[in-house]
């Protein structure tokens, strides 16, 4: 922080109060992923001792060691980047050339299904699950990527995101690449992508995030342990079939979190700003 | 059918004159649906026909094996009088009760804390406290049930040496229900947070110059301008945490499987438990029926206020 805003700040009996709340409120809501972190490096008889500690006595890494026999990890890991990723590409890119037809596009039929798609955004996914895994097993997709993938390939509130952003744009951008003859496609990738990229990005992050973080699509559309999400496949570690020690469980959970805090931390000021304005907030 | 829009001529916009208001239609639209083809497939195979499906479905007793007889309403009757799912029902709104307003609340004073110019370490606070929503509820739940484990829980342990004993929490019929929506809280106020934040800072900064140049104290201010002003934000949080504690199932999943005694058991619980445990995919889409009910009427009071916020503005 610069020397300025600092020598702006004055020091108010107000202003250390709520930072003093406000410390503690962080230190509560990070707790929980500081135990993730520690334990996840702590020695069983460190993890089982009591009293119980925050931080390891010992550091070691004989917890990953035994998950990576309990659990395919790399193969955990892997399905999840490539389900997530997959979601994401495939959403971004239907999602985007439907937005920039419903933004920009005045054609027979707009409104109607601009209607459609706003109501449809109130389905929660919950409610399609058993008629969407009937499709799915019909198709013969069930426990494939492409039966996890293809039904989140687009989403309404994608569209209707990105739509929003596309209104957003100056049509004045649009008329030398109209006036040169450039086609819709060519004035859609060339023109309004290139602006629309915070929006994207934004989108993709949280399609990303939300897809590997989700558990329980994956429960449903796969049956083998191969074919699992790192989020679904840890829950198998808890079940009746079986109790896995603490300190196992914790470093399954670091190796599920690690990537998203990377992307978070890489993208997290223009992330949070544009979910708060553009995306929600309407 | 995108190449060949592309390689079509297309007449250049006259110039000087009257600008056209709008390019041939015929053209454009069979671009727009060239676009539009990709999306309206996926959602037509994966949300519009499995609605229909699902619908008459409901009506049916579909198991996944053998024939399929129509039984009318016998499966939203059975959703209304099975007492198991009037359990789950009445736990959903117990679950809705505790999470909504803890969340909403947390997240506000946060977010007025953190909107205080006084305050250091602003754009830090906003960061970790954002961090939870990225972490999965599923993670989370791990976390949280080894922090209240009651031999070896840290969280435990703090609270016994200041005189609470909690016990075992997830066993406890009383208190299982608020660990989970606890969990919940945890994972979501983050998001409600951040948009708080955004609410808090469109309003324009005049305002408050105005009520301090009148003598305003804090308090008059913040009841005559911060409330009112962030009036719309805070129904929109509120509808949306509604609508996301109608379908919890990740937590609840994780840390009690429903229990102890189905006190924890939940709607979606019971669509999967019906759906894909006990394959009883007839009386499993009525329930998805009635939770779609639920969430359009929230999400209909949800649209009522983003209208006149839309109205509000202009």
């Amino acid at each position: 922080m610069s020397a300025v805003v600092a020598a702006r700040r004055r020091i108010t009996p107000g202003g250390l109060g709520a930072t003093a709340a406000l410390i503690f409120a962080t230190a509560v809501a990070l707790l929980p992923i500081a135990i993730v972190v520690f334990t996840a490096f702590k020695p069983i008889a460190e993890v089982n001792a009591y009293p119980p500690t925050l931080a390891p006595g010992e550091w070691t890494l004989d917890n990953f060691r035994r998950i990576l026999d309990d659990l395919p990890l790399a193969r955990l890991v892997g399905n999840s980047f490539v389900f997530a990723g997959g979601v994401t590409l495939f959403a971004l890119c239907f999602d985007s050339l439907a937005a920039y037809a419903l933004a920009r596009i005045d054609f027979r039929g707009r409104g109607v299904l601009l209607a459609a798609i706003i109501g449809s955004l109130m389905i929660p996914f919950q409610a399609t699950l058993v008629p969407v895994y009937q499709v799915v097993s019909d198709l013969g997709w069930v426990d494939t990527f492409a039966g996890m993938i293809a039904p989140r390939a687009a989403d309404a509130f994608g569209i209707f995101f990105l739509r929003q952003f596309f209104l957003a744009i100056p049509r004045e951008l649009d008329q030398a690449a109209r006036i040169d003859g450039a086609s819709e496609f060519r004035i859609f990738r060339s023109v309004v992508l290139p602006n629309a990229v915070p929006a994207v990005m934004t989108l993709g992050v949280f399609t990303f995030v939300n897809n590997w973080n989700d558990l329980l699509w994956p429960l449903v559309f796969t049956n083998s342990q191969e074919m699992g999400t790192i989020t679904s496949g840890l829950t198998l570690l808890t079940g009746p079939s079986g109790i896995v020690p603490h300190g196992v469980m914790m470093a399954g959970s670091l190796v599920a979190i690690i990537p998203l805090v990377v992307i978070f931390l890489l993208v997290q000021r223009r992330f949070i700003e544009s979910i708060a304005t553009t995306g929600l907030k309407g | 059918m995108l190449t060949t829009s592309k390689a079509r001529y297309r007449a250049p916009a006259p110039l000087g004159g009257r600008p056209r208001r709008r390019p041939p239609r015929r053209r454009s639209s069979g671009a727009a649906w060239g676009m539009l083809t990709p999306a309206l497939v996926v959602l037509g195979i994966f949300v519009a026909w499995p609605m229909l499906v699902a619908l008459r479905m409901s009506f049916t007793d579909a198991s996944g094996f053998g024939d399929t007889a129509w039984v009318g309403l016998d499966n939203y009757v059975r959703a209304f009088t099975d007492p198991d799912v009037l359990d789950a029902m009445v736990n959903t709104v117990i679950y809705t009760a505790l999470f909504t307003p803890a969340a909403v609340i947390t997240a506000l004073v946060l977010a007025l804390l953190v909107n205080n110019s006084k305050v250091f370490f602003r754009s830090f606070f906003r960061t970790a406290l954002f961090l939870p929503f990225m972490v999965s509820l599923a993670v989370g739940a791990f976390a949280w049930s080894y922090l209240l484990d009651p031999q070896v829980g840290l969280l435990n342990y703090w609270l016994s040496t200041s005189g609470v004993q909690l016990g075992n929490v997830l066993q406890d019929p009383t208190l299982a229900m608020p660990t989970v929506a606890l969990v919940g809280v945890w994972k979501n106020f983050g998001f409600y947070f951040v948009i708080f934040l955004a609410g808090l800072q469109d309003i324009p900064a005049s305002l408050y110059e105005a009520a301090r140049v009148d003598g305003a104290g804090v308090l008059r201010t913040f009841r005559s301008i911060t409330i009112p002003m962030l009036a719309n934000t805070f129904t929109f949080v509120l509808v949306f945490a509604m609508i996301a504690a109608l379908q919890t199932f990740d937590q609840i999943y994780v840390m009690t499987g429903g229990g102890p005694y189905g006190h924890t058991q939940t709607i979606v619980m019971e669509i999967y438990d019906a759906g894909f445990g006990r394959l009883e995919l007839g009386f499993a889409s009525a329930l998805s029926y009635i939770l779609l009910v639920a969430t359009i009427l929230l999400s209909v009071i949800q649209f009522v206020f983003f209208g006149r916020r839309g109205k509000d503005l202009s």
